[in-house]
Order: structure tokens, then C-alpha cells, then sequence
């Protein structure tokens, strides 16, 4: 079905697309769940739509109520959605290096907007806004780090529409962030196929975004359960942005830069299934497309000058 | 050849600074160890009493995280890259 009575009625069902020219063999191959088909042209409208739908369903959400949330980016333009449709003010608290169309979108939803300071990364955020929430108890925080409807979201919708369409799927791959896509699809796969193999690609992002004073200031999401991965691996800034590149010139695809971290994760799985003589279908999330990071300098120049661009930033 | 090791910049008051070092061993519990004899303290920053390493620190060897490898058992040849970084929130989410 394409016709929908909203616009959050249209989350979700993306399509999955082959790639026959990045997948190393015909029986080794790649897919694309493109998740920037969404309502706000990323992944994280599942998300925001449960945490508002669990928060209404559970009375702690009433209309006209302020929802306060940390991010530096898709989550909060993903919830300014559904806020502005269902009747609630929506407050973000994100790092300030975070790019300037994402504010803008915000601003045009009409959302508010706290910054952070850049050193703090996102960790600060989060540290920010839990104050903020102590301070604000009629405020409601969703907080996508450690919400079950989060990661549910993607159990109960991004799961089964990728076995529904790659029936022999042997690989997932996803951006690990909050946790909630790897969490949530990876529990529902590994249920129904016990051999998948499920596979993280974490963002190395510059020195700066590690500014920590201490590792004990550290943070792992409250989502994270180690038990549902089977590897995963911390992308560079350069091969992010060498697969982002790659993927528009070799499959036309213009996605965002986690992605490229997310293909690289994919290529690496893919091209050791090839040498091993396996056969594979590795489907990977696209989280979402370009558009958001092009004032970055991502897509301008050469792959050095995109990366030197990028240091400090947060490009996933 | 030996095994290039990247600090990060919260823990490079142990190696005078430097954002690499190397160091040798057959396995990453060996290559602390050996690291350890040259700037001492650091290990105690990665490892926990209990032998297990620390809840917010992440060690990556060619990239791809060792709690997934065999953690403190991973093996290690000459030319291996290991990355430690502590544990962040991540990006645009």
C-alpha cells in the first residue's frame, strides 16, 4: 500500500535495494535498507513515533506537555515531527558542532534548542539534559539512550519488514549509536534465523568529540546488550567518508556518513565471506541521506579536505 | 616490526604525551603488560582488579573491538594497530 491517511502513518516499510556493483560476488551480496524513505529522512522516525506512542499509551504523556530530549540531530528532527503533529513542545539539548541544517530544520518545526559545549560531545548532552529534567519534572524526557520503545521499534517494524524481504539474510549491519536499531532488529533475526550474524559500526570520530576528563565519565547505553552482537567495529573519519563516496559513484546512492561507516562494516564482512568460498546476503541500514551534512564539507574537494573538515565534528 | 598502539588524549599523561606507542606480545593482555614496564599505570587505567577490562574503555585491534575477539585473550602479530578509546555516547542520534 502507498496511499496513507498521515504522515505518521508513512514511517517505516522502506525499501531494501540490492547493490550488484559494490557486492564482491552474485552469491555474495549487498542490501540497502533505506531508512532516509522515512517521514524526516532518516531511521529515527520509528523511534520517536514509539517513544511518543508508549509515552500516550502509559498517561505520562498529556497533550501540551514539553518533551525534552539529548541530540545532536536526526532523533530531535524525527520528534519536532511528531511533536508538531500531535501537540507538544519539544526542547533538545545538542553539542553545538553539530551541522547547521539540523538546526535549521528544528527551528523550522519549532522546536527549542539548548547547546552544549562542543569538547562535552554527546555524552555532555545527555549529562546536560538529565539536569535539566531534575530541574523540570513536568518536562518529559524520552531519552532514546535508554528507552525499550526505542529499540522496540525496530523489533516489532525494521525486523520483520528485512526478513520479509531477504528471507536468507546472513548479516545485519547497523550504525551503533543509541543501540536501539542493532538491539532491536538484531534480537528479532537472531529469534527467527539463530545463525545471523549481527554487526556493529561504531563512528571514530576527531579528538575533540573524546574530550573526556576521565575515563570513569564514560558512557555506554542504558539500551546496550553486548549479547545480541556478534562483532563490531570502530570506523575512521576517512573511511567513512571514502564509502559515502564510493556509494554515490558506484550505486548512485547519496547517503549521509554513518552510512559510509555502516558499508565499510558491510564490505568487510562481505568480501571474508567470498574469500572463505560462503555464500551471503548482508543488509545494511541506511540511516539517512546527504542532504543534512553538506555545509560539513563531506561532499566537496578531495578525501583529505572532506576529513580535515570533519575533525571535531559529529558526522554520524 | 611491532605493534603501533593509539592513546587517547585522556590517557597520554601516562606516555609523556605521545599519541602512539609500540609495544610487542602475543595477545592484547601481553602487549598491556609489556606496555606497562615502560609506562607505568596505564594498564591499571584499561584493566579492572578483576582482570576484566574496564566497563568505559574500548580496545580495538585492526579496528575491530576485542570484547567480540577474546577480549584480553586476543591475538596479536607484528603489525597489528590497536586503538583504545573510551566509551561515548556517539553522534547524531
Amino acid at each position: 500500500m502507498t496511499r496513507y491517511d498521515s504522515l505518521l502513518d508513512a514511517c517505516g516499510g522502506t525499501p531494501l535495494v540490492g547493490l550488484p556493483r559494490l557486492s564482491p560476488a552474485p552469491d555474495v551480496r549487498l542490501w540497502a535498507k533505506l531508512e532516509d524513505r522515512n517521514p524526516t529522512g532518516s531511521v529515527k522516525d520509528r523511534a520517536a513515533l514509539y517513544m511518543v506512542r508508549a509515552a500516550e499509551a502509559a498517561g505520562t504523556l498529556r497533550p501540551g506537555d514539553t518533551i525534552l530530549e539529548p541530540t545532536s540531530g536526526n532523533t530531535g528532527i524525527a520528534l519536532a515531527m511528531v511533536a508538531k503533529l500531535r501537540g507538544y513542545r519539544l526542547v533538545c539539548v545538542m553539542p553545538e558542532n553539530t551541522s547547521v541544517e539540523r538546526r535549521q530544520i528544528l527551528t523550522m518545526y519549532g522546536a527549542e534548542i539548548i547547546s552544549s559545549p562542543a569538547a562535552g560531545g554527546s555524552n555532555q548532552a545527555v549529562a546536560m539534559a538529565k539536569e535539566l529534567a531534575a530541574e523540570h519534572p513536568d518536562w518529559v524526557m524520552l531519552f532514546q539512550y535508554g528507552n525499550e520503545a526505542n529499540a522496540r521499534a525496530h523489533y516489532e517494524t525494521t525486523g520483520p519488514e528485512l526478513l520479509r524481504d531477504l528471507p536468507d539474510v546472513t548479516h545485519f549491519v547497523a550504525g551503533l549509536g543509541t543501540t536501539g536499531t542493532l538491539m532491536g532488529t538484531g534480537r528479532y533475526l537472531r529469534e527467527k534465523k539463530p545463525d545471523i550474524q549481527v554487526i556493529a559500526a561504531e563512528p571514530r570520530y576527531g579528538e575533540l568529540v573524546y574530550g573526556l576528563r576521565n575515563i570513569d565519565e564514560g558512557y555506554v547505553p542504558e539500551l546496550y546488550d553486548a549479547t545480541v552482537l556478534t562483532r563490531r567495529f570502530s570506523v575512521g573519519t576517512r573511511d567513512a567518508l571514502l564509502r559515502t563516496r564510493q556509494l554515490m559513484e558506484v550505486e548512485g546512492l547519496f547517503a549521509g556518513p554513518s552510512t559510509g561507516a555502516v558499508l565499510h562494516a558491510a564490505l568487510a564482512v562481505a568480501h571474508e565471506a567470498r574469500k572463505a568460498g560462503r555464500t551471503a546476503d548482508v543488509a545494511f541500514v541506511v540511516a539517512d541521506g546527504g542532504w543534512k551534512y553538506l555545509s560539513t564539507g563531506a561532499y566537496s574537494g578531495t578525501l583529505a579536505e572532506a576529513e580535515e573538515h570533519l575533525e571535531g565534528q559529529l558526522w554520524a | 616490526m611491532a605493534i603501533e598502539v593509539r592513546i587517547p588524549t585522556i590517557l597520554r599523561s601516562y606516555t609523556s604525551g605521545a599519541k602512539s606507542v609500540e609495544g610487542s606480545g602475543g595477545s592484547l593482555a601481553e602487549l598491556l603488560k609489556d606496555l606497562d614496564g615502560r609506562h607505568p599505570g596505564l594498564r591499571g587505567r584499561l584493566v579492572t582488579d578483576e582482570g576484566a577490562l574496564h566497563r568505559f574503555v574500548n580496545v580495538y585491534v585492526n579496528d575491530e573491538d576485542v570484547r567480540f575477539t577474546g577480549a584480553l585473550d586476543t591475538a596479536l602479530s607484528d603489525g597489528d594497530s590497536v586503538t583504545i578509546l573510551p566509551a561515548v555516547a556517539g553522534g547524531s542520534r
